[in-house]
């Protein structure tokens, strides 16, 4: 029970007569990385956005850290430590890159309106202290200390990427949410993502769930793949076992695919 | 054009940007009233200086709401109507035969009424009356986004005015003594104490000669507190906060920021000022009418706002201070001028609408962004124009 940092337990989520997630059961362990695959439209990012909070499922539980967190806004999802990406990339577009990781470490800072106003020195030095912090983000997710005061919409379309994980990283999170992270980069930019991915793991002992598409990167890291079609859960497993699954070829490719097309989904 | 300017000013040394021109400008503010019986009469007058800095005063307000967290208010007038209220029940003769004074200044102590000191009143009990009805107006309203939050801040704007109207029969009390509205109201001063101690701080500024005077320096006193704290707040954990909330609102939830009690705030902060800039000017005309507070007003201030540009505080001050220049006195001087020059008879204040439409439309066809923008919206603008969408993330929900 308590090695799992995030359970949901029958989830279910309808929009009018359209089920689009049906009665999932799902956890991430605690520091594990789950990736979550599936065909366009099989529900992985309402599914996100019922974990995240943007949406309240039509039944089930979600558990978080042992606390139920179904009908509390996203604030205070985040709050509690879920930290996600943006599947579009969801930057405030005219603030710095350090800007953008300080609105994301909002949330673990106190500074109110009168401290603000008259800028005490608690204010002051917790001030100081997050911008020095948000240096650090921006470093350790592999930005250059040139766009640290650039307009996020100024970034390239890699940086943006890389910022969104930073600013995800700000708000201290336990549990990390990627929605298709690796989308539109190249396949160098994707490697150095996987192993990126990893290192949150070892060295900021972070818990990852992610939405993925590029099967090199699901494959190269995820300690287990979990495949929804249709707004079901059709597998769940280590990525060698999933690769080997016939349904999921079959979601993937289409019946009767699973006979030729071996392996790889 | 402007933005050269812009770069010209960057250019300066820094102790000229943050010491020099300050100070100069400074000076020539408060040495205003002593020089300006030798400039040509198209300048303010005292009375228009006055005027020109309540309203300075509520488009710093608005801007934290409009321009800061992007939050569209068209009531905004309800916040001015609460501060002169404020001022209009706690320093006349409304609630005679009662005899209640608190440090009141310049008064007769046995003059019946509520009488509070009237600087206590506009720089806390009347501006956090008017924070108050901004929490109670924002709490229901501000889980609206964009328009639809436009037009129920709008009604609101209605509704205050209305019901002060009938405030002379509220459940059978007279409240607001309805359209014939509160007066006199107690005047600025510092009293005897104070003046005894400080020959140059007057006892009652009505008792003065040159009261003008006097009350255009409170406004400037006003309009400096109001800037600091824009700016401080501006520079904050809670100004990026809205930042973020005007440019995504789902993205700056997601990363923790809770948009009802951010929003709320902004719109809090902002009535504060509204209320300090209605209290100050009835104080002025020592008295407050329902009459005072139309839709108009809302609509004046927002053009401040978006004339000025939005979220830039000194271009905010820009545009309250030309608008309100305009509408008080400059179409008046203006149109006398140019009767003069060119022999015609009309009557330029007439047509203040249409002139002001005017500028309006021209403004937003020639520099959509304000005349001194936000580097933010100087940066969006700038984007919209190369035709990359900012801001704005398409909502996939």
């Amino acid at each position: 029970m308590s090695d799992a940092i995030l359970e949901a337990h029958a989830v279910r989520k309808e929009f009018g007569g359209l089920v689009a997630v049906s009665d999932i059961d799902f956890d991430v362990p605690r520091g594990g990385i789950v990736s979550l695959i599936g065909p366009n439209g099989a529900g992985k990012t309402t599914f996100f956005n019922m974990l995240t909070g943007a949406y309240t499922p039509t039944s089930g539980q979600v558990t978080f850290d042992g606390r139920e967190i179904i009908g509390l806004p996203a604030h205070a999802i985040t709050q509690l430590g879920v930290g996600r990406t943006f599947q579009n990339i969801r930057l405030f577009q005219t603030m710095s890159s350090v800007e953008n990781v300080l609105v994301g470490m909002h949330c673990r800072m106190k500074g109110g309106i009168f401290g603000s106003i008259l800028r005490t020195p608690r204010v002051r030095r917790e001030e100081h202290r997050a911008h020095d912090r948000a240096l650090e983000l921006l470093r350790y997710c592999g930005l250059h200390q040139r766009v640290d005061e650039e307009y996020a919409m100024n970034l390239s379309y890699g940086d943006q990427r890389r910022l969104e994980v930073a600013r995800a990283l700000g708000t201290d999170p336990k549990l990390l949410l990627l929605d298709e992270p690796t989308a539109g980069m190249n396949p160098q930019e994707s490697a150095d993502f996987t192993a990126f991915v990893g290192r949150l793991r070892d060295e900021l002992k972070l818990s990852v769930l992610m939405i993925e598409h590029d099967m090199k990167v699901v494959m190269g890291v995820s300690d287990r793949v979990t495949v929804l079609d249709r707004g079901e859960k059709i597998a769940e497993g280590a990525p060698a076992e999933i690769q080997r699954n016939e349904r999921v070829i079959e979601a993937y490719l289409g019946s009767g695919a699973a006979g030729q097309a071996g392996a790889t989904p | 054009m402007t933005a050269r300017l812009a770069d010209l000013w960057y250019e300066l040394p820094w102790a000229v940007r943050r010491v020099v021109v300050p100070a100069i400008a400074v000076a020539a503010l408060v040495l205003y009233p002593k020089y300006m019986s030798n400039l040509p009469t198209q300048f303010p007058e005292m009375s228009t200086a006055v005027v020109m800095c309540v309203f300075i005063v509520m488009a710093l307000g608005l801007n934290v709401v409009v321009g800061y967290a992007g939050l569209l208010d068209l009531g905004y007038v309800a916040f001015y109507a609460a501060g002169a209220y404020v001022a209009g029940w706690f320093a006349t003769l409304q609630f005679a035969p009662h005899v209640h004074h608190l440090w009141a200044v310049g008064v007769p102590s046995d003059l019946p009424g509520v009488h509070i000191n009237v600087w206590l009143l506009m720089l806390a009990v009347g501006a956090a009356f008017a924070a108050l009805l901004g929490v109670i107006i924002g709490l229901p309203t501000l889980r609206l986004r964009g328009d639809y939050l436009a037009i129920v801040t709008l009604g609101f704007g209605e509704i205050i005015p209305q019901a002060v109207n009938n405030g002379d029969n509220w459940f059978g009390h007279n409240v607001t003594n309805g359209p014939n509205g509160l007066t006199p109201i107690d005047q600025l001063g510092f009293g005897s104490a104070i003046h005894n101690t400080f020959g140059f701080l007057p006892e009652n500024y009505r008792r003065e000669f040159d009261v003008n005077n006097y009350y255009y320096w409170t406004g400037l006193f006003l309009i400096a507190v109001t800037l600091f704290c824009c700016i401080r707040l501006r520079d904050s954990r809670l100004g990026r906060a809205w930042v973020a909330i005007r440019e995504d609102e789902i993205a700056a939830a997601a990363m923790g920021i809770p948009l009802m009690r951010t929003k709320t705030l902004a719109y809090a902060i902002g009535a504060f000022f509204g209320g300090v800039a209605g209290c100050f000017f009835a104080i002025y005309k020592s008295s407050t009418f329902p009459q005072d507070f139309t839709l108009n007003i809302s609509i004046f201030v927002l053009c401040m706002v978006i004339l000025g540009g939005m979220g830039n505080v000194w271009g905010v001050m820009l545009g309250g201070a030309v608008l309100a220049y305009l509408n008080y006195q400059g179409l008046n001087s203006i149109g006398r001028t140019f009767n003069d020059t060119f022999g015609t008879q009309i009557s330029v204040p007439t047509y203040s609408f249409g002139i002001f439409g005017t500028v309006i439309v021209i403004m937003m066809l020639v520099r959509p962004q304000g005349l001194i923008p936000s580097r933010r919206r100087r940066a969006e603008f700038a984007a919209a124009e190369e035709g990359v969408s900012v801001g704005k993330a398409v909502m996939e929900e």
